[in-house]
């Protein structure tokens, strides 16, 4: 029989308050086991937790209920507390009389009835604990960074300069993500690629980083401190460790009429290319849908120009295993599709742009050199319409867009509209929003120089339809503070489009068993407390992954998911959760139910030998638990049809004990 | 301003529609095609039932100048329904006694060659009670 201790808290008045903690403690006090009962004010305070050690050492407790807050909030101190008194710590069980109790129940005699009930089913629980020793895992000294963008690329350097091997794994054949397809950008107006590819260099250059562009990661396997992952590396048709690139091949190859990507469709690329001068890889890369040689066998004029030798039409897919200690979720964001923004006339005429387009549209690298042309004319715009919350803000059509606000568009819409009006003072800017939203440092300055110096006209109000006639876009709008409707004959309109998470990160997530909200945007631990870890173990999030962001605050988040990462592989080993299961092998029938709904891969199967009552062997076939690798989540219980499978601290033994408690 | 409660809870039951879920994007107005002949434009419709001032609304020429195209209601991003309301201000107005705005007597006038007589039957489904 366990010698036990009850611990009944006040909170103050937030337990108090609807519960009588008198009679509460009184009437555990009778409690089978039960040897102690006292209540206090302040259970988490030092006097509390002194409280509690005098009484286990001086009544001798095996085992404590401290009825208080929820466990999230207390269990960790008062396990603190017990071991400190020489008490093993899951001998400790919480009864949380405050938010399952005292919070939602309005008056003493119900609430008190609730916390008797709730102490009754600790107590029953606790009376057959064991005591458990938690395990010991190593930790793989290396991290993964998936996503190249400028979140991945801060994540990484930080990750590296601490002195531990980072690898970055990048979907595109180049890392630098969207802000590699900037012009200038907000509040200060410095260019980006100035800004970004100097990293983006320090990236190639530092013997602690490897990137695998132009891959993906296909399987995770492991958890915490030793994941056990899989990147393919798709085939490029080119040795990366050959390419100078050159871009001889570039120059020469034939089929040159492909869209190229990097602007958007707004020009074309050839089937072997480099998405951009200062391409991180600096390597080719062949477009197998678009090569002949590849398709047809006819061509090779790629592998004749190039010096290096580096063409390769045979080259593979390649798969790569490494273990990693961490990893860091950094996949980005896409504008949505306008397809379904019939009302904007986005596929109907080319001179409807998104403002990704007009970054594209405005960059010296761009497909107009820089020059802000019409892309169905080549000239040059006199009447430019912007056209705010495209598709962000928006409930009713969830098959159309999204509810949430994108936050980037107020800022790059003031950013866009103040360019143009510098560089061409021959233009008339219209900027139609809902709200302008510029909560950050320096940002609302920027907005309102845009109108008071560089005379943007800003208009309260959305664009109802755009309609092309002839060489005009004919806007119709509404300006609600003239409570007029407006009709403005444009010569490009620029659409705010709202922003989404990459399509790829619903599977990702899957993979890594990271928790995703309904938008897709990846979930942290605490929205306020653990902004950049995810509920996962070992998994971490940086940048627009994990909702809108502008650079700023991706490279602090960056920064941040960095810094947690360090500190986990600065450690040498992880105390484990001795909270794992087990399974009964007379019991198990080797069925392989568990193994298929361990979502960690911690069952695997083993031969065993057995005696039989009649003094034969037999062997059979059961199923055996990795600790190390064991999250303690209990689906396996569950499914288990003998009943072998059990969960230490959580047996079914013990749950059952509660229910009766509960019931009786 | 003068709030009706009354009105603006009937309105409400009638259309269906939450107008405090507007956001006042205006996008609904920037949209109709009869917003320079209406003196109360299809925001104003939400805004002002949102606020109980019914009664500018029932006297209003506007509840006779919505197409009901619907246009208001596929653009409107939070799925607001402006045309609903001035709907259901019309029914309102129309259901008043003696305030048909069509007579049975006054439709044989209106037959012409061009008007198709679809036109006609909903129209006067519309403007009488
Ligand atoms: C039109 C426009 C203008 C902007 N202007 C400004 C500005 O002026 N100032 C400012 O501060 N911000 C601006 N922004 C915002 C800025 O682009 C973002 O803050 C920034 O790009 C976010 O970086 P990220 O690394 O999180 O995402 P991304 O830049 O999207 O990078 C994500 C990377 O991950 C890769 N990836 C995705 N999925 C996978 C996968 N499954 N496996 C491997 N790799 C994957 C992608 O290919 C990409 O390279 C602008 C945005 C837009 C759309
Ligand atoms: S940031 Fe501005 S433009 Fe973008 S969705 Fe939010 S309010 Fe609209
Ligand atoms: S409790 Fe069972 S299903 Fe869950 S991780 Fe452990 S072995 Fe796998
Ligand atoms: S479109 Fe909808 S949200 Fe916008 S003003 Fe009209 S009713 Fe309100
Ligand atoms: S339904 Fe009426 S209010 Fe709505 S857009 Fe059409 S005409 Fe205008």
């Amino acid at each position: 029989m366990q010698r036990v201790g009850v611990f009944v808290c006040w909170c103050g008045t937030n337990i108090a308050g609807t519960v009588d903690v008198v009679a509460v403690a009184e009437a555990l006090k009778s409690e089978p086991g039960v040897v102690f009962s006292a209540n206090y004010q302040y259970m988490c305070s030092q006097a509390g937790q002194d409280m509690i050690k005098e009484a286990i050492k001086e009544h001798k407790l095996t085992g404590i209920v401290v009825c208080s807050c929820s466990p999230r909030m207390h269990e960790a101190t008062f396990r603190k507390t017990a071991a400190a008194a020489g008490l093993n710590p899951y001998m400790v069980e919480i009864a949380n009389i405050r938010e399952q109790c005292s919070w939602v129940h309005k008056d003493m005699l119900t609430g008190t009835e609730k916390a008797i009930i709730l102490g009754k089913a600790a107590i029953a629980k606790v009376n057959l604990n064991a005591p458990l020793t938690p395990g010991e895992s190593p930790v793989t000294k290396r991290a993964l960074v998936i996503g190249g963008g400028i979140a991945g690329i801060q994540t990484a350097l930080d990750i590296a300069d601490a002195g531990f091997p980072v690898d970055i794994v990048e979907k595109k054949p180049t890392i630098g993500g969207k802000m590699a397809q900037l012009d200038k950008t907000f509040p200060t107006l410095d260019c980006a690629a100035c800004i970004l590819t100097p990293k983006m260099v320090d990236v190639a250059q530092h013997d602690k980083i490897r990137i695998f562009s132009y891959s993906e990661v296909t399987e995770v396997n492991g958890f915490v401190g030793n994941f056990d992952v899989t990147i393919k590396k798709n085939a490029r048709y080119v040795k990366e460790d050959v390419c100078t690139g050159c871009g001889a091949c570039v120059e020469k190859c034939p089929m040159k009429r492909i869209p190229n990507e990097f602007n958007l469709g707004m020009d074309n690329r050839p089937a072997i290319y480099i998405p951009f001068a200062q391409a991180v890889p600096k390597v080719a890369t062949i477009d197998p849908n678009a090569c002949n040689m590849l398709k047809n066998g006819k061509c090779g004029v790629c592998s004749k120009v190039c010096a290096a030798g580096a063409i390769d039409y045979t080259q593979k897919d390649e798969y790569i295993n490494e273990k990693y200690g961490a990893i860091v979720v950094a996949t980005g964001f896409n504008p949505i599709s306008m397809d379904k923004f019939d009302e904007y006339a986005y596929n109907q005429s080319k001179d409807v742009i998104t403002s990704l387009e007009f970054e594209r549209l405005t960059n010296a690298a761009g497909p107009s050199a820089g020059k802000l042309l019409r892309p169905s004319d080549g000239k040059h715009p006199h009447t430019i319409v912007f056209v705010q919350c495209v598709g962000s803000r928006c409930e009713s059509c969830a098959e159309k867009g999204k509810e949430y606000c994108s936050k980037i568009c107020c800022m790059y819409t003031a950013k866009h509209a103040m360019l143009t009006r510098d560089k061409y003072p021959d233009t008339e800017v219209y900027v139609f929003y809902i709200d302008v939203r510029t909560p950050g440092k320096n940002f609302d300055e920027f907005y309102r120089r845009a109108v008071e110096e560089y005379g943007v006209k800003y208009v309260k109000g959305m664009v109802g339809k755009v309609v092309p006639e002839g060489d005009k876009l004919k806007v119709q709008a509404s300006d609600l503070i003239a409570n007029k409707q407006l009709h403005i004959d444009a010569d490009l309109v620029v659409l705010a489009a709202a922003i989404e998470p990459d399509k790829s990160a619903r599977p990702l997530a899957t993979m890594l068993t990271a928790s995703m909200d309904t938008n897709d945007f990846f979930t942290e631990a605490h929205p306020k407390l653990r902004p950049v870890e995810s509920p996962t173990a070992g998994v971490f999030l940086s940048g627009a992954c994990q909702g809108p962001k502008d650079i700023p605050e991706t490279v602090s988040q960056a920064g941040a998911a960095a810094s947690k990462v360090i500190g986990l592989l600065a450690k040498d080993k992880l105390t484990g959760n001795p909270c794992v299961a087990n399974s009964n092998e007379l019991m198990c029938n080797g069925c392989s139910s568990c193994a298929n709904v361990c979502p960690y891969g911690a069952i695997t199967y083993e031969d065993k030998e057995f005696r039989m009552p009649d003094r034969t062997t037999k062997v059979r076939r059961v199923a055996v638990v990795n600790p190390a690798v064991c999250q303690g989540c209990g689906a396996c219980t569950v499914t288990c049809p003998s009943g072998a499978m059990d969960l230490k601290g959580f047996a079914n033994l013990q749950i059952m004990a509660e229910v009766d408690a509960i019931c009786k | 301003m003068h709030n009706n409660k009354y009105l603006q809870e009937e309105i409400i039951r009638i259309s269906g529609v939450n107008p405090s879920k507007c956001m006042r994007c205006g996008k609904c107005s920037a949209t109709c095609p009869a917003y320079d002949e209406m003196e109360y434009h299809p925001h104003q419709f939400v805004n002002m039932v949102e606020s109980g001032d019914i009664e500018p609304l029932l006297n209003s020429e506007s509840l006779y100048k919505c197409l009901s195209c619907f246009a208001c209601i596929d653009r409107c991003p939070r799925g607001v329904q402006p045309a609903k309301v001035v709907e259901a201000v019309r029914l309102t107005a129309i259901r008043k006694k003696g305030a048909n705005r069509m007579t049975a007597d006054a439709v044989p006038a209106m037959v012409d060659e061009d008007t198709p007589q679809q036109l006609l039957v909903s129209a006067f489904r519309k403007y009488t009670k």
